[in-house]
């Protein structure tokens, strides 16, 4: 029983954060292992940045019980901190500031020493592509590099926790898939990983296992694979009539699938074997524009646990 | 992009870390301030120069010859106003300190949320802050005192009495200012408000050019809260021994002492509530 227990590095019971009557989170149960990669995936206003500051010991919750590395954040707040890595939102880097300052300065606030700091301000900017930029100002990089910037300052301390809110928002698709390799490579090393994220190729991608939150709740909970098995069918049809004839085909469709979806722009078919299912369509004498068959995503299992789209 | 080595958990020593919080956001505002270092010198430097070579020569002048020195207690009229400098130089120095970084801090970058982030505290990041805002009012008055001696405005022995008094003053103002900055959701222009009608009236009106009582009694009370008044009156007795009541230095004193910790006890629970609301 105690090494089981020691595993659960976040642990949260009736979390809940009030903003003012506002419900911000509402009364969530969750848990983290050692090691795990944890994702949070929401639409906008979910409450995910919310839940990820009071897991990093900033915002003090409204109600309910959290531990972090066994911890109280209430009364150990800089203990805890001192072991995470934040990657926010916004990433809040010191403008003012060269690049190489600002992962330089950051190390100090964790009190690691100058000498510390020297190498491992070389291996970051190596880490986030941009030993070439040491010199700039944090203002004068592109978007995307200040994006990589405060990821690589988040691991300055070399964390058992790393928390990334939207870590990819802005990236270029290359940059997305060197990060996503780097995180799989800090997951191997040990290092406990907290992604939120809209895109589901990216909590398929990296997460072991993650909730589905919408409105401060928790819709569902699983691995990625777990949750498309429960919520979805195997592949998903998608065919396109024409914006106003969607409605019209769809009266049609309806008792051919599992389960359909009428989307402004198009219709979703949930079956086992999607190419079988066309070929019926088609030999119905009903033509779509366009169709595509693939598999489930995450995005399906979202849109049939909110009845909305993840990305609007 | 080459791997990093990586022992999670174990390069940080979390008691150090949290131990000298406050220190590592000082270093980090002198790393900021650095980048400005040579206009903290020029004006530093410069005003004393400019007020010696206007307002000293030219009014001291006129004022020695008119009163040989007895209008004001005794002294010259350099030695009456140095009090006054002093101070509001160390006032000038601690407000760009404080405000800036605050409302940078909070509103502009919002770097204060990002170093929240790691093991300081709130607290630690109002006490680095504070900090190095006495040292910026410490490294003006400073300057003004070292260009006050070099062209014999004032004694030696003035040097280390007005040092206390305007570092008083400076630490009074700078919590006070900084109990303000913490409250403030955008700027709103609200630093060139405080400049132009809170400073320069308290410059004016804290009897700095001419003994306080000599103002209508109607328009004393704005030296009465000034702390440049308590600094200038304390000031001067102890550089070259005007006449005081032990009460009410005691009462001079009380009052900076008291501005200070009412800032600095305004200023942590709104810092706190800030950032970990
Ligand atoms: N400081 C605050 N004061 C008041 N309301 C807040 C505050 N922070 C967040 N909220 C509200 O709480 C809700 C959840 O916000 P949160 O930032 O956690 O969402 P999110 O899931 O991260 O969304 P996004 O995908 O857009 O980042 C939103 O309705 C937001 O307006
Ligand atoms: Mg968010």
């Amino acid at each position: 029983m105690f090494a089981t227990a020691k595993e659960i590095v976040i642990s949260a019971r009736s979390l809940t954060k009030k903003y003012k009557d506002f419900v911000a989170v509402d009364g969530i149960d969750f848990e983290v292992r050692r090691g795990e990669a944890f994702g949070l995936l929401g639409p906008n206003g979910a409450g995910k940045s919310t839940t990820m500051k009071m897991i990093a010991s900033v915002s003090q919750r409204t109600s309910g019980d959290l531990s972090i590395l066994g911890k109280e954040p209430n009364t150990q707040g800089p203990e805890i901190r001192a072991h995470l890595g934040v990657v926010p939102q916004k990433d809040l880097l010191d403008r003012e500031l060269k690049v190489w300052e600002n992962l330089f300065t950051y190390g100090r606030y964790f009190g690691l020493s100058r000498k510390f700091l020297k190498d491992k301000v070389e291996e970051l900017l190596e880490f986030a592509q941009l030993t070439e930029k040491r010199m700039s100002k944090a203002d004068d990089l592109s978007g995307g590099m200040q994006r990589r910037l405060a990821i690589a300052r988040g691991l300055v301390n070399e964390p058992e926790i790393l928390m990334l809110d939207e870590p990819t928002t802005g990236l270029d698709p290359q940059a997305r898939h060197i990060l996503w390799d780097r995180l799989f490579r800090l997951k191997e090393q040990g290092v406990t990983l907290v992604i939120t994220t809209h895109y589901m190729d990216e909590a398929e991608q990296l997460c072991d296992r993650l909730i589905v939150m919408d409105k401060g709740k928790i819709m569902a909970e699983g691995s990625p694979a777990e949750l498309i098995k429960k919520y979805s069918s195997k592949e998903v049809l998608e065919l396109r009539f024409g914006t106003d004839k969607n409605e019209a085909a769809a009266e049609q469709l309806k008792d051919l699938a599992e389960r359909i979806e009428v989307l402004p722009d198009r219709i979703l078919l949930y079956t086992q074997k999607g190419e079988d299912l066309l070929t019926q369509i088609v030999d119905a004498g009903l033509n779509p524009i366009t169709s595509l068959v693939r598999r489930s995503s995450l995005e399906d299992v979202f849109l049939r646990l909110t009845g909305r789209s993840l990305v609007e | 992009m080459t791997d990093l080595k990586f022992s999670p958990g174990k390069a940080v020593d979390p008691q150090r870390a949290i131990r000298w919080g406050a220190f590592r956001v000082a270093e980090y505002r002198i790393r900021v301030l650095s980048k400005w270092l040579w206009s903290v010198v020029a004006f530093g430097l410069g005003n004393p120069i400019l007020f010696l070579l206007s307002v000293g020569l030219g009014v001291g002048a006129l004022v020695d010859a008119n009163s040989g020195g007895q209008g004001l207690g005794g002294v010259s009229y350099l030695q009456f106003v140095a009090p006054a400098l002093l101070a509001s130089a160390a006032i000038q120095g601690v407000m760009d300190e404080v405000t800036f970084p605050t409302m940078d801090g909070f509103v502009w970058d919002k770097v204060f949320f990002a170093i929240g982030a790691t093991s300081i505290s709130p607290r630690q990041i109002a006490d680095g802050v504070m900090l190095v805002a006495l040292l910026r009012g410490l490294a003006t008055t400073l300057m003004y005192l070292a260009i006050l001696l070099l062209f014999g405005a004032i004694p030696l022995s003035s040097f280390a009495p007005l040092l206390l008094t305007s570092m008083l003053a400076g630490w009074g103002w700078a919590a006070i200012m900084m109990a303000i900055t913490a409250r403030l959701k955008e700027d709103d222009g609200f630093f060139a408000i405080i400049s132009r009608f809170v400073i320069a009236p308290m410059f004016l009106f804290s009897g700095t050019f001419y003994p306080l009582e000599q103002m209508p009694i109607y328009l004393q009370p704005i030296g009465w809260v000034s702390p440049l008044w308590h600094a200038t009156e304390l000031g001067r007795t102890l550089s070259y021994g005007a006449a005081m009541e032990l009460g009410m230095l005691l009462l001079h004193l009380g009052y900076l002492a008291l501005l200070g910790l009412v800032g600095m006890s305004l200023t942590y629970p709104k810092f706190r509530e800030r950032l970990n609301s």
